[in-house]
């Protein structure tokens, strides 16, 4: 039975090897759950699961899973005996038997945020220590706010063990769906993706002690010292970043501003340029200065070695003209179109991609995005977690040639 | 042996269930979580709770999971040779016991901490497989076999630098602390500060919260913060009032020092409240 909770887990492609659902096994064979469905849960998801990213997903599957399941849960356990019968499914059985009127004033409170204003309005009224009745805040009866009483709405205070477990469930508030890979990112973790882009290398002078080499030295030497030195091992990777700014990447300036201060503080080498909508003759490095100290894209070219990795960002949502036509740029006018731009980049830098912060799934509707999707023979990755991570290992292997213009423009229309 | 908090570290029920299935089943527990919610604590309360020796290794970016065993002292060895030191001949001399060799030698069953453990190569946790995993390791150098007398309850705290292997992470229990709603922050300031007045309790706690929802926070205040910044309102005896009153334009700077570590934060937050003034 549980071989089936182990499959759908594996068929929502969490990760769960045999290894750990042995584990799970063995923790209900010496019994470390007292019985709950709670507990349980609970048990599952620190023996299945080790990624805070993947809960959501778990409680999705476990939930999915247990609806309308608890009868079953004895045949669960494996057990017999009545006393060992789970908490929650005595539960299931007791409110069977509430009468209509009990289940009826029940639910009178409405949803939880009733229940939350009743709370504080109860709080105002009530002013001393309250047991049973169905109304003020206490132990027993039936009110919603309280401990050791019935409502499966209930908000309970200070009450140490679960008695009726909660009214929602654990797996069914989805608490975790903040942490899920998929979903945008902040500094830190756009830090940790960039770290994958480390490559270690020693440069410069040897000012650390080689200690193997220096014993292995001596040896030789016959037991007279010989110290050997080394340079620190540092971060070698170059990176030159693209930025686009203004126009549509307005809603995405502070999801660049933390992909860029990450990449500042994790790269030595790093240089950054802004765009407008698509790379023309011109960049420019300090947005204030950008009509007057213009950089000439051709000196990016000849300043920086192919050895440097170039991430673009932005939108790529404009017109299909600003990258095809020359003129076509919405600023000035461009003698040679946009692509062509794009095309001496990516021949001399091979190392090269281009995160979008559109959602990935609107990439099809955007004419413009498949174009430079196409451009950058497929090197886009959107701008979450996982996406960031692809967009790395795009960037780890060094592509061929830039498609042909004319190749491009045939299938971008 | 069941660990369910102590009298100064609330543990969620989901919590306790993790750290006493890693117990009973004998199994690293890894612990992540938002930073100041209590992970390493976690290990010294559990230690505590069950009456057993805490030993604490603490992961560094140089360590090597060779360091965790036992180190061989090759240069003091060389020195001593040098010098024609008569120590020089027994190696055994220069070998320095690790966290997990005198983990396993320990007389009753220790607590193993190994604090942050991505912080340190990516590399380090596989290299320590085999360790964890049979409790034993091979001294080359003195031919001899260390085994663990009590297999420790490992406690592994991550804080998530770095991607830790599917090998490793199959052999643990896995607990991601949350961090704690109102109600159980609450608990957790009422056993540090169990004479604190339920008025300042509630203030603190409202605007603690109130600031932890202000959009563009770089660092969220949490939990360690909070009891830091309780411990100073008692400490200058602030009144519960003054939390509250925008106008106490003294308490804003030192109050919150405690709760907001970072100078843009810092300078959003006065411009809040600067907002807020202007606007009553």
């Amino acid at each position: 039975m549980l071989l089936d909770l182990f499959y759908s887990l594996r068929k929502a492609r969490l990760p769960v090897s045999v290894t750990e659902y042995l584990t799970l096994l063995e923790a209900l064979d010496r019994q470390v759950v007292a019985g709950s469905l709670d507990d349980f849960y609970f048990l599952c998801r620190s023996a299945l699961i080790k990624d805070e990213r993947l809960f959501d997903r778990f409680d999705q599957v476990f939930s999915a899973y247990f609806k309308g399941r608890e009868l079953s849960l004895q045949e669960l356990f494996g057990i017999d005996d009545l006393t060992r019968i789970p908490e929650e499914w005595l539960r299931r059985q007791a409110e069977r038997y509430l009468s209509d009127e009990e289940r009826q004033q029940i639910e009178s409170l409405g949803g939880f945020d009733e229940l939350m204003k009743a709370l504080q309005d109860r709080l105002r009224e009530q002013q001393e220590a309250h047991h049973g009745g169905n109304k003020y805040i206490g132990t027993g009866g039936t009110s919603p706010f309280g401990a050791y009483g019935y409502n499966p709405e209930g908000v309970r205070f200070g009450q140490d063990n679960g008695r009726h477990g909660r009214a929602v469930k654990v797996w069914e508030r989805r608490e975790f769906r903040n942490l899920d890979g998929s979903v945008e990112l902040g500094t830190r973790n756009i830090k940790l993706a960039l770290r994958q882009l480390r490559r270690f290398a020693r440069t410069g002078a040897a000012e650390e002690l080689d200690l193997d080499g220096t014993i292995g030295a001596t040896a030789r030497n016959a037991g007279m010292l010989d110290l050997q030195l080394v340079p620190e091992r540092r971060n070698a990777t170059k990176l030159l970043l693209f930025l686009d700014v203004g126009g549509s990447m307005q809603p995405f300036v502070s999801i660049c501003e933390e992909l860029f201060s990450a990449a500042r503080s994790e790269f030595k080498h790093l240089e950054h340029f802004y765009f407008h909508n698509c790379i023309y003759e011109n960049v420019w490095t300090d947005n204030r200065t950008r009509h007057s100290a213009r950089i000439p894209t051709t000196q990016i070219l000849h300043t920086y070695s192919a050895d440097y990795r170039v991430i673009f960002v932005g939108d790529a949502t404009m017109s299909p003209y600003e990258i095809l036509m020359p003129g076509g740029s919405v600023e000035h006018w461009n003698e040679e179109a946009g692509a062509i731009w794009m095309q001496r980049l990516l021949t001399a830098y091979p190392h090269a991609m281009w995160l979008n912060p559109q959602a990935e799934s609107r990439w099809p509707l955007v004419p413009s995005i498949m174009l430079l999707h196409k451009l950058m023979s497929g090197r886009m990755a959107p701008v979450t977690l996982e996406g960031l991570e692809r967009g790395i290992r795009m960037l780890r292997q060094a592509s061929s040639t830039p498609p042909a213009m004319s190749s491009v423009t045939d299938n971008g229309r | 042996m069941r660990f369910s908090g102590t009298d100064s570290y609330i543990a969620t029920t989901d919590l306790t269930m993790a750290v006493n299935a890693a117990i009973v089943l004998q199994r690293p527990l890894l612990i992540k979580g938002e930073p100041g919610t209590g992970k390493t604590q976690l290990a010294v309360e559990v230690a505590r709770a069950l009456d057993r020796p805490l030993i604490e290794w603490h992961v560094k970016s140089t360590s090597k999971a060779r360091q965790g065993l036992y180190e061989y002292d090759a240069v003091a060895r060389l020195r001593d040779s040098q010098l024609g030191d008569a120590r020089v001949h027994d190696i055994a001399n220069y070998i320095i016991k690790g966290k997990l060799w005198e983990a396993f030698e320990a007389e009753v069953q220790p607590v193993l901490l190994i604090d942050e453990i991505d912080k340190a190569d990516i590399e380090f946790p596989n290299d320590l497989l085999q360790e964890l995993d049979k409790m034993e390791f091979y001294v080359y150098e003195t031919r001899q076999t260390v085994r663990a007398r009590h297999r420790p309850i490992i406690i592994i705290t991550s804080n998530n630098e770095k991607e830790l292997p599917d090998a490793f992470l199959r052999r643990c229990f896995f607990h991601f602390i949350r961090f704690p709603d109102e109600a159980v922050m609450a608990e957790i300031v009422r056993v540090h500060f169990p004479g604190l007045k339920k008025r300042l309790l509630q203030e603190a706690m409202a605007s603690f919260f109130e600031l932890r929802e202000l959009p563009g926070l770089k660092k969220k205040p949490s939990t360690s913060e909070l009891l830091d910044w309780i411990k100073l309102l008692v400490a200058d005896d602030i009144p519960p009032e003054a939390l509250r009153d925008p106008d106490t334009q003294k308490a804003v700077p030192k109050l919150y020092g405690a709760l907001l570590k970072n100078e843009q934060d810092m300078q959003l937050f006065e411009r809040l409240v600067f907002l807020n003034r202007r606007g009553k």
